[in-house]
């Protein structure tokens, strides 16, 4: 978690003129915001093969080949994935890492925004690098790259046995693991997915097919006892260092830990599960019956059910709400604890609760303009861009940011302003 | 033309299926036959079995039945004859040759293009019946190599040709270069959250046929289209693993596309002139997942130009002027609804079109959808000798004037060409995109 | 002899009848629970509308693509079914029938046309027997029990239509007419026959899953 108290929270309004940028470049890309509000970016192309990244209207000092993926860490540094005369890197807040690779992508924050991992390939050879360290040990392939929440492990699913295309019958045999800071484990596996590491970060889980018909998942190369006809994601408790994953069997899903059913009831689909901050409860987004969606917590289903889509599950910092994104037909909703607000959005952002979980705000979309809605009434201001909201220490304030008419604003307003 | 093939020719050696069955004996497949039959399926099988009357009408449905001069061993009901009433009568006692024969007749002699569905008089959908014996097949080990491969290759990259996370997002900042020699400040806008569309393609485009991608990106330029591509996985929405019968893959690769899209909140997906993609999207990965329909709307290319012409978002400055026939995909006119708005973008974009008989949900299936053509080079003449009857229909289009054959969809594309290439017809085979791109007006090309 | 008219056409009849329609029932039911249990999916893509096009279409002669490619077929399969149905239903000896058990009556159709249709249903089930016995496609596809199901079908009309005319052992026919007509009401329900109770279901969903989701013609 960012720790938000140093932020500026006096009420009251900042302009940045960024619509002015587009004059001296020959295009600005999408903008990003900063957590605190404070600054705006975007990639800026100066000429044909001339990248920077113009931060407040200040332009990177480095110029580079080509710029991509611009965001904002927690933190509030600011990287993106830059190219020089071939090789890749990554560039914080315009200062480029030494090391160089062949490409570098997917990158990854930590929960406190310090530490940044990214994927990358050098010579064919695939690992991840964590601030400017690559792995030791580099791989013929790897996917599912993940970085632990504090920022010091990485791992990722990794190829460990040479094979051709076309030969079947080795792959079958199991060419892939998963890699913990770029050590793999012992054990191969036909497939390796969705890696999650423990809190503690002495536990590595993973999704694997053991052959071309039997899931499980392994923590740290061992399998469950039980197999499944196909597992998703699994999650770590956050104190018990246990994994959780959504298990199928006979056609139906439920959830599992350890290898045993934990939840009464099975459904049509589950995935997503979520564990509350405090650990004590445990969210998924699940079909209930053929066709419908909704969240389940502990097993309990929401009575409200959606016909598309349900999204973005997310707890409130003490762990005694839930609130999740639904789409019913073209029309998206913000679901609060079971009843969604009366809102009909063309689109909805994952919610964000108050630190005393009273309030829950959201990024949305309506006709076709952006803003903000809080406990389920719309910010009067209709804008070319908003950014996630944030709500003060206290709860009594909520951040806004926002693009209108090409200038950024950075608000502080009270909370009540929107909700009443 | 070629002598009339029988079913005695020579079936091609395969090691996917020669190695699976080594294994096997009856005991197994009986384990494995059951097991599918009784815990997988349910009405559906049942009624259609025991609601047939064996009375052939599916027969002249089947371009593998027409091609082989009324060989009753391709007629739809033939296959499933040969293949699931015989395992259903022996209990799932069969064996491991007669699992041989079987994965071969279902991989390769049945493109699962459900015109059969339209000539019985029951609507039983063989199609179905012939994925229950993929599925079989699967759970034997027994699949053709070379969709094996695929769906291997699904299973690592989530894409079908094996293309690793950053050739991604590095073929698509390599063809964004290459249109901003025509249009400089064209872009590839990868990772756009909150875009109205995601463009997704399928695993051969990256790979093969990167111009794909640089037409598009002018198309959606020009046409003022707010996109994005991700630089994820998800970004293929090809699916070999359901026609493997590796369902629960197929609903791996589907989830990771849709999820996809949902995280990079976009209100529609956009797809490529793809066909089996549309199939898997549309109609069954979302199923297996639990959706009734798909979560995000899922636009086939078709419609997209469609939209694009009729809104004049894109403008033709001279319509294409060699006369086209226009080939229907199964997938997405029989799967899709999408005949009319076919002929609409092919009309605004060409001067003449010559419809070739038959035509819209009753065409001739191209012969390589249904994983077929993914099954490889070993059944290369199977498709070809299985389709003959399309190589008539399109020399009867030829002999009324056209000269270009338009084919919205990768498979048919691919498989078309080979027939044509064979039987000497002499059409030149494009998509609509080709076509567009070349015929649309674009900003005046600027010197780099 | 009278005997084996009371029983046939008595408790016979009333085990045929109960077997025919209960069985049907069964089926029906068995079915729909399956499909509730293990393909549920299937019931939120039914649709009435299209389901009900799908079936006008293809129980109209030459409404479909397949029924006018075969224009002997269909003429024969329909006046074949046609007969078949209508025939037994209101032949006047079968009204009298049930007019003595139940004083149920409708009007009946003149013996002459009665006695027409069942030289379809004969002719009908001959043509399917050649067709059977020549077509390479349906040859390769039959099995012994099509030809079971051929006798079946023939028997209660062949016996009928002996019965009426009197040419020949008149009581034997009749009593041969009502067995061979119980025999088939019987198997309705446990053999391919039973496409009468499924064909409607099957077409009905072929014709929801074109119309709704794949926006195409099924015919």
């Amino acid at each position: 978690m960012v720790d938000t108290t140093n932020w500026d929270w006096s009420p009251g309004e900042k302009r940045i003129a960024f619509g002015e940028w587009a004059g001296k470049y020959r295009w600005v890309e999408e903008p990003a915001a900063s957590p605190d509000g404070e600054t705006v970016a975007a990639i800026v192309n100066i000429d044909e093969g001339e990248f920077s990244v113009c931060a407040n209207g200040e332009q990177w000092e480095s110029v580079f080949d080509k710029i991509w993926h611009l965001r904002f860490s927690p933190a509030g540094r600011l990287t993106a994935l830059v190219s020089e005369t071939g090789e890749w890197t990554v560039a914080v807040d315009g200062s480029p890492w030494e090391a160089r690779f062949g490409y570098v992508w997917n990158p990854l924050f930590s929960s406190s925004g310090e530490s940044i991992a990214v994927a990358i390939q050098q010579d064919m050879q695939y690992g991840m690098a964590v601030n400017g360290a690559a792995w030791q040990d580099t791989f013929a392939n790897a996917t599912y790259f993940i970085l632990s929440p504090d920022g010091t492990r990485t791992a990722a699913a990794v190829q460990t046995v040479d094979f051709d295309s076309g030969e079947i019958h080795k792959f079958q045999e199991g060419t892939f693991s998963a890699a913990l800071d770029g050590k793999p484990w012992d054990a191969n596996f036909v497939n390796v997915w969705s890696l999650a590491i423990s809190p503690d970060g002495s536990k590595l889980a993973a999704e694997v097919r053991i052959n071309l018909y039997e899931y499980t998942i392994a923590v740290n190369g061992k399998p469950w006892e039980k197999t499944f006809s196909c597992v998703w994601e699994p999650a770590f408790h956050p104190t018990r260092n246990s994994a959780v994953a959504p298990v199928r069997e006979a056609g139906q899903w439920t959830l599992a830990e350890e290898g045993s059913p934990i939840w009464q009831r099975s459904f049509v689909q589950l995935w997503q599960q979520a564990f509350s901050p405090d650990g004590s409860r445990l969210a998924a987004v699940v079909a209930p019956r053929y066709g419908r969606w909704t969240v389940a917590v502990d097993g309990s289903p929401w009575s409200v059910t959606f016909a598309d889509m349900v999204t973005d599950v997310v707890f409130s910092p003490d762990s005694r709400r839930v609130a999740a994104v639904a789409k019913d037909g073209e029309i998206y909703k913000v679901v609060a604890d079971g009843s969604a607000w009366g809102l009909a959005l063309d689109m909805a952002w994952q919610p964000v609760f108050s630190p005393d979980g009273r309030h829950l705000a959201a990024k949305v979309e309506k006709n076709g303009r952006y803003t903000i809605a809080v406990d389920g009434r719309l910010w009067d201001r209709e804008c070319q861009a908003v950014w996630d909201p944030a709500f003060s220490p206290d709860g009594s304030l909520v951040l806004l940011k926002s693009l209108e008419d090409g200038v950024y604003f950075r608000r502080v307003i009270p909370v009540a302003d929107i909700a009443g | 033309m070629t002598e009339p093939a029988q079913q005695s020719e020579t079936k091609a050696q395969d090691k996917g299926i020669e190695v699976g069955i080594s294994k096997l004996d009856v005991e197994r497949i009986e384990k494995v036959v059951t097991g599918v039959l009784k815990g997988e399926t349910g009405a559906r099988l049942k009624a259609y079995v025991e609601t047939c009357i064996h009375c052939g009408l599916c027969s002249e449905a089947c371009h593998y039945y027409l091609s082989h001069d009324k060989d009753p061993h391709y007629s739809p009901v033939g296959k499933v004859k040969q293949t699931l009433w015989e395992m259903i009568r022996k209990k799932g006692r069969v064996s491991p040759e007669f699992i041989k024969t079987a994965a071969v007749i279902a991989h390769t002699e049945c493109n699962m293009c459900k015109r059969c569905a339209q000539y019985c008089p029951f609507g039983i959908d063989i199609a179905y019946i012939i994925s229950v014996v993929r599925r079989i097949i699967h759970r034997l080990g027994a699949t053709p190599l070379y969709i094996q491969d695929t769906a291997h290759s699904h299973s690592v990259t989530m894409n079908q040709m094996w293309v690793k996370a950053d050739e991604w997002p590095d073929t698509l900042q390599w063809q964004e270069e290459e249109a901003q020699a025509e249009i400089p400040t064209l872009r590839i806008p990868l990772e756009k959250e909150g875009a109205e569309v995601m463009y997704s393609v399928i695993g051969p485009e990256p790979k093969f046929q990167a111009q794909l991608i640089y037409q598009a990106a002018i198309i959606m330029d020009v046409a003022g289209v707010n996109w994005t591509m991700p630089a994820t996985i998800g970004w293929d929405n090809s699916d070999m693993a359901m026609y493997t019968g590796d369902n629960e893959l197929m609903g791996r690769i589907k989830r990771t596309h849709f999820e996809t899209a949902a995280r990079l909140k976009v209100k529609k997906i956009v797809m490529g002139e793809c066909g089996h993609a549309f199939r898997s999207v549309y109609d069954m990965g979302n199923r297996w997942l639990g959706w009734k329909m798909p979560p995000i709307r899922i636009v086939h290319a078709i419609e997209f130009y469609y939209d694009l012409l009729k809104e004049g978002r894109i403008k033709i400055v001279k319509k294409f002027d060699q006369p086209v026939t226009l080939h229907d995909p199964c997938n997405v006119v029989r799967g899709g609804g999408l005949g009319e708005k076919s002929r609409y973008v092919a009309n605004a974009i060409c001067e003449k079109v010559i419809e070739m008989v038959p035509n819209y949900e009753h065409n001739y299936c191209c012969c390589a959808g249904g994983g077929v053509i993914n099954c490889g080079p070993p059944y290369k003449m199977t498709r070809v000798n299985g389709n003959r009857v399309k190589a008539e229909q399109l020399f009867s289009a030829k002999t009324k004037g056209a000269k270009v054959l338009i084919a919205p969809c990768h498979n048919c594309h691919s498989g078309l060409h080979d027939i044509v290439h064979h039987y000497g017809v002499g059409l030149d085979i494009k998509f609509f995109a080709d076509i567009i791109y070349a015929c649309m007006e674009k900003p005046e090309a600027t010197e780099a | 002899m009278v005997d084996v008219y009371t029983f046939v056409s008595g408790p016979l009849a009333w085990a045929a009848f109960t077997i025919c329609i209960g069985g049907c029932l069964y089926r029906l039911i068995s079915l729909i629970v399956l499909a509730y249990k293990k393909e549920r999916f299937i019931f939120t893509y039914m649709s009435f509308s299209y389901g009900l096009r799908s079936i006008v279409h293809w129980i109209t002669p030459f409404a479909t693509e397949n029924w006018r490619r075969h224009p002997v077929l269909t003429v024969v399969t329909f006046a074949f079914h046609i007969s078949l149905v209508i025939a037994p239903i209101f032949l006047l000896s079968h009204i009298v029938l049930w007019e003595e058990a139940w004083d149920l009556r409708w009007p009946a159709l003149p013996d002459a046309l009665a006695d027409t249709m069942a030289v379809i249903v004969i002719a009908g089930c001959i043509f399917f027997l050649v067709r059977r016995l020549k077509l390479p496609e349906v040859q390769f596809v039959t099995t012994a029990s099509d030809y079971v199901i051929l006798a079946i079908v023939a028997a209660p009309f062949v016996t009928g239509f002996l019965a009426y005319h009197q040419w020949v052992a008149y009581p034997y026919m009749v009593i041969a007419h009502i067995i061979s007509g119980e025999v088939m009401l019987v198997a309705i329900p446990f053999t391919r026959l039973s496409h009468m109770v499924f064909s409607p279901l099957t077409r009905a969903y072929m014709g929801s899953e074109f119309g709704k989701v794949r926006m195409a013609r099924d015919w």
